[in-house]
C-alpha cells in the first residue's frame, strides 16, 4: 500500500507520528441481531435519510457514540428501527419525536425547543447582538475619533517609529 | 529509589517555584528588590527539576516498576518499549507531571533568553508564571501523586487500553499540551503588563512568539486528533463535537483569536486591552479543557460527585487563576489606554471583526459543551450534539471567511473597498460557478453547499497578498498568513466534500464475492488469523479496484482480540488516492458464515487534514520570519549581541 505508507510518513513528520491504525468494538456475538442492525435499505435516498437521522441520535448504552457509530446491541436495535420507520414513510423529525417521547431529550443530539433547553437557543442571538453593539460602538467612536485626531496623525505615526526602534 | 528521587526533585521544583512567586512579587514594591536576582536563575533550575521528575517517571515505566502504583495500574511488561514510555503520560497524574513539566521548561526558557521587557515586567510575568505553576504542583503533591508506592508489588501490571496503545495516541497528549502550556507564557506576559502597566508593542513581540508556538502546536494536536478518531474508532467519521474534542477547539479559538491581535498591537499599538484580555482568555480556556477532560465530570455529574477531590481541585485553580486575573484586569484596564485608533475599514477593523466573531463561536462551543452539565444539575438529561454546533458555529463562520478573503488586502489604520473590490471580483466568480454547478449538478445539504462555494473563492482569495509583491524579498510572516489561510481553505472543502460526498456500504459477503462502493469494486479474497505482540486477530484479505482500473489493490482490516486487558478492537484500513479515501472496517461473522464489511468512498477527505498541516505549517513561517527578524534587529536578546560580540572577538584574535 505506497500511497498509504506515503501519506503516514508525511502525516508523522507533520504531526510527531501517527502509527498504526487501531479500534473499536466489533464484539462477536454481542452484535445486535435485529434486521437492519447491519444492513442498509434498498432505496438510496430513503438510506440516506436514516443514515442522517441515526447520526444525530445517540447510543443510549455508550459514552458519546451516535447510533451510527456505535456497535452496542441496542445501537443496533435503533438503528434498525429508524431504517424500518423510514422504509414504512415515516418522516425523520417524527421518527426523533417519538424516540423522544420514548427516552427523554437525552436520545437526541439535536436539542429540541423546550423549556429546558431554549437558552442554547438564545445565547447565540445574544452572542449576534452583542458582536453587533461591540462592533458598532467601537467603529463609530472611531469614525468620530478619527476625525477629532486627523489633526495629531502624525505625532502618532512618530511615536510609533520610536517604539519601532526601541 | 528512582521513584523517590522524582519526588523528591517535585517537591524542590514547587518550593523555587515559591521563592520565584515570592521574589517576582517583592520586586514589584518600592524597595523589595533583594531577591529580584534570584528570580532568572530560580525559574531555570526549577524547570530542570522538574524534567527530572518526568525523566524519573519515564524511567519507571520503562523497566515496568510494579512497586509503583501507577505503573502497576496503567502498564504491562508485555508492552512493547514505546508504549511504555507513551504510558507514562497516559493516565491522569503522569499528563499533570507532563503539563508541569511543560510549564516549568518553558518559564526556564523565557527567564533565559527573554531580555527586550523592562526587568520589572519580566519579574512580574515570572512571578504570575510560577503561581499558576505551584497550583498545579500542590495539585500533584496533594491529589495526584505520580510516584506513590503499592507495597506489597503486584506481579503484573493491569495494562494499557489497547485503543491507546497506537503511536499517534502516544504523541498526541503532548502535542496538545504543549499549546495549552505555551498559552500560560501568553497569560503571565499578560499579567507581568497588567501589573506594571507596560502594555504595549514590545510586549507584543515579546508575547508573539509563545502564542504563535503554542498555536501551531493545538493546531497540529487538533489535526492529529482528529485523524487518530477517524481511523482508528472505525466510525468514518472525524469530528463529533465531542466535549473532549471541544475541549482543544476552545483553547485554539481563543489563541486564533490571540494570534490576530497580537499582531495588531505589535505592529501598530492598537487593541491593547482587548490582546491582554484575549491572553486571559485563551489560558483559561486551556485550563477549562483539562478540567472538562480529568475531572471526569464529563462522564457524568453524578461520577464527579463520587470522587470530588480532583474535579474540585482543578476547579479550585481554575477559580484562582481566572478569578485573580479577571480582578487584576478589571483594576488595571482603566489605567491602560486603548491604544492607536483606526477606522472600521482597514486591515485592523477586519481583525476586530474576526476576533469578536472567533469569541462569538467560543462562546456557543464553551456553552454548548456546557450545558448538558448544567441540565443535569437541574436533573434533566439532554445532549448536545453536531446537529447544534454546526448551524450555530457556521452562524459566525461564515461572515468570518468573508472578512478572511477580504482583510489581509486592506490597508493599516484606513483603506476604502473600492481599492481592493477589483481584486476580489474573479474569487466571487468562483464562489458563484462553484455554487451554480453544485445546484445543476448534485443535491447538497445547505451547510456543504455553502462549504464549498465559499471554500475555493477563500483558496483564490487567500493567495491575493502575494500579487504584486516581489516574492523572493517578501516577508516570511506574510508567506506564514498565505499558508494558513489556504490551509482553512482546503480543509474548509475537505469538510464540506466528506459530508456532501461521502459513500457508506455496509454489506455481509462470502469469501469469494464482490461488492460495489462509490467508484470502487471490493472482493474479499480471504480471511486469515494472524498474531501479534499483545494481541490475535482475523484479518480480511480485500482486494480493491477503483473504477475500470486494471490491477487490484490489497487492504486488510482486521478485527483484534487483546489479552491484556481483554478487548476486541476493528482496526480499518485505508487507501488514499488524489481524489479522496477509500475507508474499510472488518465486522463479525454471521451464523451463516458470511463477514461484515463497512466500506466508505469519501472524495476529497484528507483535504481536511492536509489543511490543518498547512494551517500549522504557515503559523511555523511566521514563527520563523519573526524570530529572524528579532534576531536581526538586535532586539532579541542581550544574550545573542554578547555572543556575536564573543566570536567578533573570537575571530579578530584568530586572524
Amino acid at each position: 500500500m505506497p500511497y498509504r505508507r506515503a501519506f503516514r510518513l508525511a502525516a508523522m513528520a507533520f504531526a510527531l507520528g501517527l502509527g498504526a491504525p487501531a479500534a473499536v468494538t466489533f464484539a462477536q456475538g454481542e452484535q445486535s441481531t435485529a434486521p437492519y442492525a447491519y444492513r442498509q435499505l434498498d432505496d438510496p435516498a430513503k438510506e440516506r435519510e436514516a443514515s442522517d437521522l441515526m447520526a444525530t441520535l445517540r447510543c443510549l448504552q455508550c459514552q458519546g457514540q451516535s447510533i451510527a457509530d456505535s456497535d452496542a446491541p441496542i445501537a443496533g436495535s435503533m438503528r434498525s428501527l429508524v431504517r424500518e420507520r423510514i422504509a414504512r414513510g415515516e418522516k425523520p423529525e417524527q421518527i426523533r419525536a417519538w424516540l423522544i417521547e420514548r427516552y427523554g431529550d437525552y436520545v437526541s443530539y439535536k436539542p429540541q425547543l423546550t423549556e429546558l433547553t431554549w437558552p442554547l437557543y438564545a445565547v447565540p442571538l445574544v452572542f449576534l447582538l452583542i458582536a453587533f453593539l461591540l462592533l458598532r460602538r467601537r467603529f463609530v467612536l472611531r469614525a468620530r475619533g478619527a476625525m477629532d485626531g486627523a489633526t495629531d496623525g502624525e505625532e502618532g505615526d512618530s511615536r510609533r517609529e520610536e517604539g519601532d526602534r526601541a | 529509589m528512582i521513584a523517590e528521587l522524582g519526588l523528591a526533585a517535585l517537591w524542590l521544583a514547587a518550593a523555587l517555584a515559591t521563592l520565584q512567586l515570592l521574589g517576582g512579587a517583592l520586586a514589584q514594591t518600592e524597595r523589595g528588590g533583594a531577591l529580584a536576582g534570584v528570580v532568572r536563575p530560580v525559574a531555570v533550575v526549577q524547570g530542570l527539576l522538574v524534567l527530572v521528575a518526568f525523566a524519573c517517571l519515564i524511567y519507571v515505566f520503562a523497566v515496568t516498576d510494579l512497586s509503583v502504583k501507577l505503573v502497576a495500574l496503567n502498564s504491562h511488561s508485555m508492552k512493547p518499549l514505546i508504549f511504555k514510555i507513551a504510558g507514562a503520560w497516559g493516565n491522569h497524574e503522569g499528563s499533570m507531571l507532563l503539563w508541569v513539566t511543560v510549564m516549568g521548561l518553558a518559564g526556564g526558557f523565557v527567564a533565559l533568553i527573554e531580555r527586550r521587557l523592562p526587568e520589572r515586567t519580566m519579574l512580574a510575568t515570572l512571578a504570575g508564571q510560577a503561581f499558576v505553576s505551584l497550583g498545579f504542583y500542590a495539585f500533584l503533591l496533594i491529589a495526584s501523586n505520580p510516584f506513590e508506592r503499592l507495597s506489597p508489588a503486584p506481579a503484573e501490571g493491569q495494562g494499557l487500553n489497547p485503543l491507546l496503545q497506537d503511536l499517534g495516541l502516544a504523541f498526541h497528549p503532548p502535542t496538545l499540551y504543549l499549546g495549552y502550556v505555551g498559552l500560560s507564557i501568553a497569560f503571565s506576559f499578560a499579567i507581568g503588563a497588567l501589573v506594571t502597566r507596560e502594555v504595549g508593542p514590545a510586549f507584543a513581540r515579546a508575547m508573539r512568539p509563545w502564542v504563535l508556538g503554542a498555536w501551531i502546536f493545538l493546531t497540529l494536536g487538533i489535526t492529529a486528533g482528529s485523524y487518530w478518531a477517524y481511523y482508528e474508532l472505525g466510525w468514518g467519521g472525524w469530528w463529533f463535537w465531542d466535549p473532549v474534542e471541544n475541549a482543544s477547539l476552545m483553547p485554539w479559538l481563543a489563541a486564533t483569536a490571540l494570534l490576530h491581535s497580537v499582531s495588531v498591537l505589535a505592529s501598530r499599538d492598537a487593541l491593547r486591552i482587548w490582546t491582554v484580555m484575549l491572553g486571559v482568555v485563551a489560558f483559561s480556556m486551556s485550563m477549562v479543557g483539562t478540567f472538562l477532560v480529568r475531572s471526569g465530570i464529563l462522564t457524568s455529574v453524578h461520577a464527579f460527585a463520587v470522587d470530588p477531590e480532583r474535579g474540585s481541585f482543578i476547579l479550585a485553580l481554575l477559580a484562582i487563576n481566572i478569578g485573580s486575573a479577571l480582578v487584576l484586569f478589571a483594576l488595571r484596564a482603566g489605567t491602560v489606554s486603548e491604544g492607536e485608533r483606526f477606522a472600521p475599514i482597514s486591515r485592523e477593523g477586519a481583525l476586530v471583526i474576526n476576533n469578536v466573531l472567533l469569541c462569538a463561536i467560543l462562546g456557543i462551543v464553551l456553552f454548548g459543551t456546557l450545558y448538558p452539565l448544567l441540565a443535569e444539575a437541574m436533573g434533566a438529561q439532554v445532549s448536545v450534539g453536531p446537529p447544534y454546533f454546526n448551524p450555530m458555529s457556521a452562524l459566525f463562520a461564515l461572515p468570518m471567511l468573508l472578512v478572511l478573503a477580504v482583510g489581509p488586502m486592506l490597508r493599516w489604520r484606513r483603506d476604502t473597498f473600492a481599492r481592493v473590490g477589483k481584486a476580489l471580483v474573479i474569487p466571487a466568480m468562483l464562489v458563484v460557478a462553484m455554487g451554480i454547478g453544485l445546484v445543476v449538478f448534485a443535491k447538497v445539504a445547505l451547510l456543504p453547499f455553502l462549504g464549498l462555494a465559499m471554500g475555493v473563492g477563500l483558496a483564490w482569495a487567500s493567495v491575493l497578498p502575494l500579487r504584486g509583491r516581489n516574492l523572493r524579498r517578501l516577508p516570511l510572516a506574510v508567506w506564514g498568513m498565505v499558508f494558513a489561510h489556504f490551509g482553512i481553505a482546503v480543509a474548509l472543502i475537505g469538510m464540506s466534500s466528506e459530508s456532501a460526498f461521502s459513500v457508506e456500504k455496509l454489506v455481509a459477503v462470502e469469501v469469494g464475492d464482490t461488492t460495489q462502493v462509490g467508484p470502487w469494486k471490493v472482493r474479499l479474497a480471504g480471511i486469515e488469523p494472524i498474531a501479534g505482540p499483545n494481541w490475535t486477530a482475523l484479518e480480511a484479505d480485500l482486494a480493491v479496484i477503483y473504477g475500470t482500473d486494471g490491477a487490484p489493490t490489497q487492504l486488510t482490516p482486521q478485527s483484534r482480540t487483546f489479552w491484556a486487558p481483554p478487548q476486541n478492537t476493528a482496526e480499518s484500513a485505508l487507501l488514499t488516492r488524489w481524489n479522496g479515501q477509500l475507508y474499510a472496517v472488518l465486522g463479525g461473522e454471521a451464523d451463516d458464515g458470511r463477514w461484515q464489511l463497512r466500506l466508505w468512498w469519501k472524495p476529497f477527505v484528507p483535504l481536511i487534514w492536509i489543511g490543518g498541516v498547512l494551517i500549522a505549517l504557515g503559523g511555523l513561517l511566521a514563527l520563523l520570519g519573526r524570530v529572524a527578524n528579532d534576531v536581526r534587529r538586535g532586539v532579541a536578546s542581550d544574550r545573542i549581541a554578547d555572543r556575536r560580540e564573543g566570536q567578533r572577538e573570537l575571530e579578530e584574535s584568530r586572524s
